[in-house]
């Protein structure tokens, strides 16, 4: 403890010495004034310059890292737009070549059908009755008046005969009609084809439709990127965010898999690679060698996918000529198949490992074995088989969200980066104008300790200045009397 | 190319810096002795399910050996059963059947000795656990402790257990502690300073069979 006392001048009359102490050091402090408000004065200059010159360092680069992360956001959906204006360009194209190129032929199909339609309508115009040029004989022959009975006998004839005629000319007439209608009949086969294939190419244009204001939103969307618009770089960020998010959980569900798989194969990787070896004081070689086969098998999914042109994480792949990456694709095909019959005939060992084991253990407890039927019991061992031979295919398609995870991860990165720094640059400048205030502060604050010979000092100037203005007056009025 | 190469080899030593590249070091080496002297013979059977439970247990690169107290017991010949398991797991079981059968065929068959050489066992267990170079050794005494020498055996001298743990099992009290519980208490405390003099990590009295028989072998990790 510090011992107080040794500073008292007079330790039995302490006021006395701290009054002492006091006034010594105001006098000091007010002698060291000058040099004093200097230090504070350069020490905060040189701070508030340092935040400042820091702060505006990060700002310039969180702005270069911003310019950055936009030109390769930019460029990653100019990429992605380009491909899916591509591919709708592709379904357009083959839209036109299925579809469309069927085209004169349907036309020629659709003309027949209506020159057949026209023909069958001609055939079907009506015809009138023949007009009756009898009657006029008729009218002459009702007109004499002598004859007696010829005439009456003759019209009852002709009557007759007329009867007979029309009968005639009825049923010709209604058999013309008939075949009208059973021409008509016929025709509607034909109205129904032209139908049909009006509405089909109905359906295709309104595909074709859609697909072109597809590709009219894609271009759209392409032309706001290359315009460098900032509605577009917006959207293009919060995509990223979003399938960070996605792809993320994908993962994570791949993981569960992942996990599940290697607790299938760790247990009989010891049968293989020896159960007592160590790498690490926790980590078992199996365990490891385990992990390994499961990394050999996303990595060969992986392959699989790029050089199915699924992913493009490795450009080098995406480049090679078709031959080649023909053979990648089954060189990968075949080692992933490979690999899930090992990992298949590893799911069956660990099986068969557990059975031998528990046996052990019953047989060492003296317990008899428990009763097994065929059928139930070998239900686990097929499912781990089948398991174990399925799940590397499963994983094989992990290599999609990953592709994705990784370009959202640089960009959500490069804004959190950006962000960060910005935030920090604004920070920093708070505290460089805090540190530039603070100097007058702490100078006043020093001020207030030596705040009497402060006020002796104004007085004595004052009464300097007094005294010589006195002096002044007295001088010149003798002058001017003088004068 | 260059740059990567050395960046993989950093990361490789990295991951592997802690390796401690024999596999020994993390394995188990146990020694069972197992008393035969006088009416403690009849408590073989307790001692067959003790070294099944020791069967159970262990695991593959572990090392069991199982040998019996005698009048003069720093011999092989005392040595009933050893095994040190295989790698693989299959094997090891393989291994585990056979090890059960000796020791049930030598538990039909005991015969009781005259005098009781712990001291004697106990360095014969640390000789061959020190050949296995076991990473944690064991010795398990199911014994009363009640050390008797015969005439001309020499043992009154320091013994070698550095990073043993001795675990002393079934100590039965006998009727003389019945009468003086001091004679038992002292018995174990004299057994606690000499192993403990002679190096063990620990020393362990488990007499409690049903419930205490985890406190016989210490889980990878725990032991340092």
């Amino acid at each position: 403890m510090t011992n107080w006392s040794a500073w008292l001048f007079w330790p039995d009359n302490v006021a006395l010495s701290v009054f002492a102490l006091g006034l010594l050091a105001m006098v000091f402090l007010y002698a060291a004034r000058k040099p004093m408000h200097g230090i504070i004065h350069s020490s905060c200059t040189l701070a508030s310059h340092g935040t400042r010159f820091v702060s505006r360092w990060l700002l310039q680069v969180s702005e270069g890292m911003r310019l950055r992360n936009q030109a390769v956001l930019l460029a990653h959906g100019q990429e992605s737009e380009a491909v899916l204006i591509d591919r709708e360009f592709e379904r357009v194209g083959n839209l036109i070549r299925k579809d469309l190129q069927e085209f004169p032929a349907l036309q020629r199909k659709m003309l027949e059908e209506a020159t057949r339609i026209e023909d069958d309508y001609r055939k079907c115009g009506t015809v009138p009755p023949p007009s009756p040029e009898w009657v006029t004989a008729l009218e002459s022959i009702a007109q004499i008046k002598s004859g007696g009975d010829i005439p009456r006998t003759l019209l009852e004839d002709i009557n007759k005969s007329i009867q007979k005629i029309h009968d005639k000319t009825i049923a010709e007439f209604r058999r013309s009609y008939e075949e009208r209608h059973k021409i008509l009949n016929a025709m509607q086969p034909s109205w129904r084809t032209v139908e049909k294939l009006i509405g089909e190419m109905d359906k295709k244009m309104v595909t074709l439709q859609t697909n072109a204001k597809q590709i009219d939103n894609h271009m759209q969307t392409f032309e706001a990127i290359r315009a460098k618009d900032s509605k577009a770089e917006h959207a293009l960020t919060v995509s990223s965010f979003v399938q960070l998010a996605i792809s993320a959980l994908v993962m994570v569900i791949a993981a569960g898999g992942t996990f599940i798989n290697y607790k299938l194969i760790a247990l009989p990787m010891s049968e293989m690679v020896g159960a007592s070896d160590y790498l690490t004081n926790s980590l078992k070689t199996s365990d490891v060698a385990a992990l390994v086969i499961i990394l050999m098998e996303a990595s060969m999914g992986l392959f699989l996918l790029e050089s199915l042109r699924i992913t493009q994480l490795f450009p080098r792949i995406a480049s090679m000529d078709d031959r080649m990456r023909r053979r990648l694709m089954i060189a990968s095909l075949v080692f992933l198949t490979i690999l899930a019959g090992i990992e298949s005939s590893l799911a069956l060992m660990r099986d068969m490992l557990i059975a031998d084991k528990t046996a052990l253990m019953r047989d060492l407890a003296s317990v008899a074995p428990a009763s097994s039927d065929g059928v139930l019991t070998s239900i686990p061992m097929v499912g781990q088989m089948v398991m174990g031979f399925v799940l590397p295919f499963a994983l094989a398609f992990v290599a999609i969200p990953f592709e994705s995870l990784v370009h959202s991860l640089r960009t959500v990165i490069g804004v959190a980066l950006t962000q960060g720094m910005r935030g920090l640059g604004v920070l920093l400048r708070f505290v460089g104008l805090f540190f530039k205030r603070s100097a007058k502060v702490l100078e006043l604050a020093y001020d207030i300790t030596i705040v009497v010979p402060l006020m002796l000092e104004r007085w004595a100037i004052a009464w300097r200045s007094g005294a010589s203005v006195e002096t002044e007056a007295v001088t010149l009025s003798k002058s001017r009397r003088a004068a | 190319m260059k740059t990567h190469f050395t960046v993989v080899l950093l990361l490789f030593v990295l991951l592997f810096s802690g390796a401690c590249g024999d596999s020994r070091m993390h394995s188990h080496g146990v020694y069972m002795l197992v008393d035969t002297s006088g009416t403690y013979a009849q408590e073989a059977n307790k001692a067959s399910k003790i070294i099944n439970y020791l069967l159970a247990t262990l695991n593959p690169g572990d090392s069991l050996a199982v040998a019996k107290v005698e009048s003069r017991s720093f011999t092989e010949k005392d040595i009933v059963a050893k095994v040190t398991f295989d790698k693989r797991p299959s094997q090891a079981t393989s291994q585990k059947r056979a090890f059960k059968e000796k020791i049930q065929t030598f538990t039909q068959a005991v015969k009781p000795s005259a005098y009781t050489d712990i001291t004697g066992a106990l360095i014969q267990g640390a000789e061959y656990l020190n050949e296995t170079n076991s990473g944690i050794k064991t010795i398990v005494i199911f014994s009363d402790m009640q050390e008797e020498l015969g005439k001309g055996t020499v043992r009154d001298f320091p013994i070698d257990l550095d990073g043993f743990r001795i675990v002393a099992l079934n100590v039965s009290k006998l009727r003389t502690d019945n009468a003086d519980p001091r004679l038992y208490l002292n018995r174990l405390a004299r057994w606690e300073a000499r192993v403990r003099k002679a190096g063990a990590t620990e020393w362990v009295v488990v007499n409690d069979l049903e419930n205490n028989l985890e406190s016989i072998l210490v889980t990878r990790g725990t032991n340092g």
